[in-house]
C-alpha cells in the first residue's frame, strides 16, 4: 500500500484548527439553512417543508411525460383513431402490444370491400419500460403515453390493459387526509 | 456459495486467526448488490474478493435480438444514474458506423444534456459518498440540486431517470420552450451551491482524516488496471475522451481537465468537484453557441449499419463508456460488447483497500463511484 505523505499543517492552519474554524464554518451554514427555512418562499406555507406533499397534492408532471398509455379517439365522432396498422407492436422492443384486427365489409363506390379495423388492443404495462417508441411509431397519433403515473394494481392481471381501459383511462383515486 | 480464494498468509497481530467477513450484498454502502468478502486481521483488511453478478440481466444478449433503434432504452439501464451518457454511446456508435451526418443542433443539445447528466451523477456520488463517511447534510443539499436537473430531464425527455434520451440520427424532440431559461438558471445558481459543499467538507477535519491518504493508487498502477474517469485523473493521469477523441460538440468547447496529485480519496473528491465546475462551463458555452436548425438526420427506413465492426467510446461520469459493435449487415447487431467503466474501476478495490481498516473500505467503494447495473449488465 503506497502511503501519501500528509502535509504538515502550517501555523495559521494549526491556529484555525485550534479554534475549530473548519467545523464552525460548516455549522454556521447549516444553522443558516435551518433558520432560513422558516422564512423561505420556496417552502410550503413557510413551514420549512420542501418535500412534495404527495398524495395530498399531486405533482404536476411535464407535458412530455411517458406515463399510462391511452388510445386516442377522434374528438368529434368519438371513433377510434387506430387503423390497426400494427406499427406500434413492431416498434416495441418488449413485445407488450397486441393489436387484434378484424375485417368489416364496407361499400366503396358501390362495390363491397373488406376493411381492416381494430377489434381488441392489449397493452401489458407490467413489461413496458415507457420508452415511447410505440408512441413515435403510431402514424395517426392514436397511441399516446399520458401524464397519468399511478399504475399500481393488486394483481398481475391488472397490469394488462384492454381496449376499453386504454380508451377510457382508469379512474383516478382521490386521496383524502 | 462463492468460494473465496485467499492465498496470502500473513503474520497476524496477537497470533489470532484471521477472520473472514462478508460485506453485502445487502450492505447499504456497497451501492447496490455487491458482495465483498474481507479477510481481516483485527480491523485491518489483509485481503478481499468481490462477488458480482447479482444484477445480471443479459443486456448484451438482449441487444443481439433487437433492432438497432430499439436498443437505446436498454442502455439506459446499464448505469442508471447516467442514463443520458449511456444512451449516447449507443446511438453514436450506430451513427458513426453508418456514417450518418447528425445536425449540429443535435450535437450541441447532446453536449449540454450529457454534461447536465455528469453533474447529476457526480452530485449523487457526492451525496452517497458523504453519507457513507458520515456527513448527512450534504446528501440533502446535493439531492436538491440533482432534482433541478431531473426536472429539466423530465420536461425534455419525458422521464427522470431512464430517459431514453436519444434516437439514432438525432433526438426525439427539439428542446422544450423554456429549456434555455431552465438550464441558464441552473448554471447561474450552481457555483454558489458548490461553494456550500466545499464549506462543509473540504476543510472539515473529520472529512480530511477519513479521506486523505486512504485508497491510494499510483498513476502507473491505475493505467495498468485500466482505470478511467475521475478515478484515473485523481492519480494525476491526464486522459479524457472528451479531449483525446472529441465526440458530439466537445471539439468546440473550451474546458480543462482537473488532475489530482496523490491518487487518494481526497484527491478524487477534489477532481470530481472541479469536474462539476468544468461541466458547468461547458454547458454555459454550449448554450451561448447553440445553433438553430433541425435535430434529426434523415434516416433510412430500416437502420442497417454495413457489415463490419466498430468501437466508439465516450467519457461518461464514471469513466470511459465504450461500445463494440459487430454487424453482419442485417437489421440486428451480431454482437455487442459494452466497456463499462465501473466494472474496470472496481478491479482496483483490492489494491486500494489492503492495509486499511474496515471502515475505510466503505469510503473506498464510495470513491470508486461504482454502479452495479453496469458491472453486472
Ligand atoms: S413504451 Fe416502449 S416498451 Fe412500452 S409499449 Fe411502448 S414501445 Fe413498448
Ligand atoms: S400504430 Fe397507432 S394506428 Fe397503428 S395499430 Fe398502433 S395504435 Fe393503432
Amino acid at each position: 500500500m503506497p502511503l501519501v505523505p500528509i502535509p504538515k499543517p502550517t501555523f495559521v492552519q494549526k491556529l484555525k484548527r485550534f479554534f475549530m474554524i473548519d467545523l464552525l464554518k460548516g455549522l454556521g451554514l447549516t444553522l443558516k439553512y435551518n433558520l432560513g427555512a422558516l422564512v423561505d418562499k420556496d417552502a410550503v406555507a413557510g413551514k420549512g417543508i420542501y418535500t412534495e406533499q404527495y398524495p395530498k397534492v399531486r405533482p404536476d408532471v411535464a407535458p412530455r411525460f411517458h406515463g399510462a398509455p391511452r388510445l386516442n379517439m377522434d374528438p368529434e365522432t368519438h371513433d377510434t383513431l387506430c387503423i390497426a396498422c400494427n406499427l406500434c407492436a413492431i416498434a416495441c422492443p418488449e413485445d407488450c402490444i397486441d393489436v387484434i384486427p378484424m375485417d368489416v365489409e364496407i361499400i366503396v363506390a358501390g362495390k363491397p370491400r373488406k376493411k381492416k379495423v381494430i377489434d381488441e388492443f392489449i397493452f401489458d404495462t407490467s413489461r413496458c419500460m415507457f420508452c415511447a417508441l410505440c408512441q413515435e411509431a403510431c402514424p395517426t397519433s392514436c397511441l399516446e403515453l399520458t401524464q397519468d403515473f399511478e399504475l399500481a394494481t393488486y394483481s398481475r392481471a391488472g397490469f394488462v390493459w384492454n381496449r376499453e381501459m386504454l380508451e377510457q383511462g382508469r379512474e383516478t383515486v382521490k386521496y383524502t387526509s | 456459495m462463492h468460494q473465496v480464494e485467499i492465498a496470502t498468509t500473513q503474520e497476524t497481530l496477537l497470533d489470532s486467526p484471521e477472520m473472514v467477513l462478508n460485506m453485502g450484498p445487502q450492505h447499504p454502502s456497497t451501492h447496490g448488490v455487491l458482495r465483498v468478502v474481507l479477510k481481516l486481521d483485527g480491523e485491518t483488511v489483509i485481503d478481499l474478493d468481490c462477488d458480482i453478478g447479482y444484477l445480471h440481466r443479459g443486456m448484451e444478449k438482449i441487444a443481439e435480438n433487437r433492432m438497432y433503434t430499439m436498443i437505446a432504452p436498454y442502455w439506459d439501464r446499464l448505469d442508471y444514474i447516467a442514463a443520458v451518457s449511456n444512451g449516447l454511446v449507443w446511438v453514436e456508435t450506430v451513427e458513426q458506423m453508418m456514417g450518418l451526418p447528425v445536425p449540429p443542433r443535435a450535437h450541441y443539445l447532446r453536449t449540454i444534456l450529457t454534461e447536465l447528466n455528469r453533474i447529476a451523477s457526480h452530485l449523487l456520488w457526492l451525496a452517497t459518498h458523504a453519507l457513507d463517511i458520515g456527513a448527512v447534510t450534504v446528501l440533502l443539499w446535493a439531492l436538491r440540486e440533482r432534482e433541478e436537473i431531473l426536472k429539466i430531464f423530465e420536461r425534455q425527455f419525458g422521464a427522470r431517470l431512464t430517459c431514453h434520451a436519444w434516437r439514432v440520427g438525432g433526438m426525439p424532440n427539439d428542446a422544450y420552450d423554456d429549456f434555455n431559461k431552465d438550464v441558464r438558471q441552473f448554471v447561474n445558481n450552481f457555483p454558489k451551491r458548490l461553494e456550500e459543499y466545499e464549506t462543509v467538507l473540504s476543510e472539515n477535519r473529520i472529512w480530511l482524516s477519513r479521506t486523505v491518504g486512504i485508497g491510494v493508487i499510483s498513476g502507473e498502477d491505475a493505467i495498468a488496471i485500466g482505470l478511467s474517469g475521475p478515478a484515473l485523473r485523481g492519480s494525476g493521469v491526464a486522459w479524457d475522451v472528451r479531449k483525446s477523441r472529441p465526440y458530439a460538440a466537445y471539439a468546440d468547447m473550451d474546458f480543462d481537465i482537473p488532475l489530482g496529485e496523490n491518487g487518494d480519496t481526497y484527491d478524487r473528491y477534489l477532481v470530481r468537484l472541479e469536474e462539476m465546475r468544468q461541466s458547468r462551463r461547458i454547458i454555459d458555452q454550449a448554450l451561448e453557441k447553440l445553433p438553430d436548425g433541425p435535430v434529426n438526420a434523415k434516416l433510412p427506413k430500416i437502420v442497417k449499419p454495413p457489415a463490419g465492426d466498430y468501437y466508439h467510446s465516450i467519457e461518461g461520469p464514471k469513466g470511459e463508456i465504450g461500445c463494440y459493435l459487430v454487424s453482419d449487415g442485417t437489421a440486428q447487431p451480431w454482437r455487442v460488447r459494452v466497456r463499462p467503466p465501473s466494472f474496470i474501476n472496481l478491479q482496483a478495490l483490492k489494491q486500494m483497500c489492503v492495509g486499511h481498516l474496515v471502515a475505510d473500505v466503505v469510503a473506498i467503494i464510495g470513491t470508486l463511484d461504482i454502479v452495479l447495473g453496469e458491472i453486472d449488465r
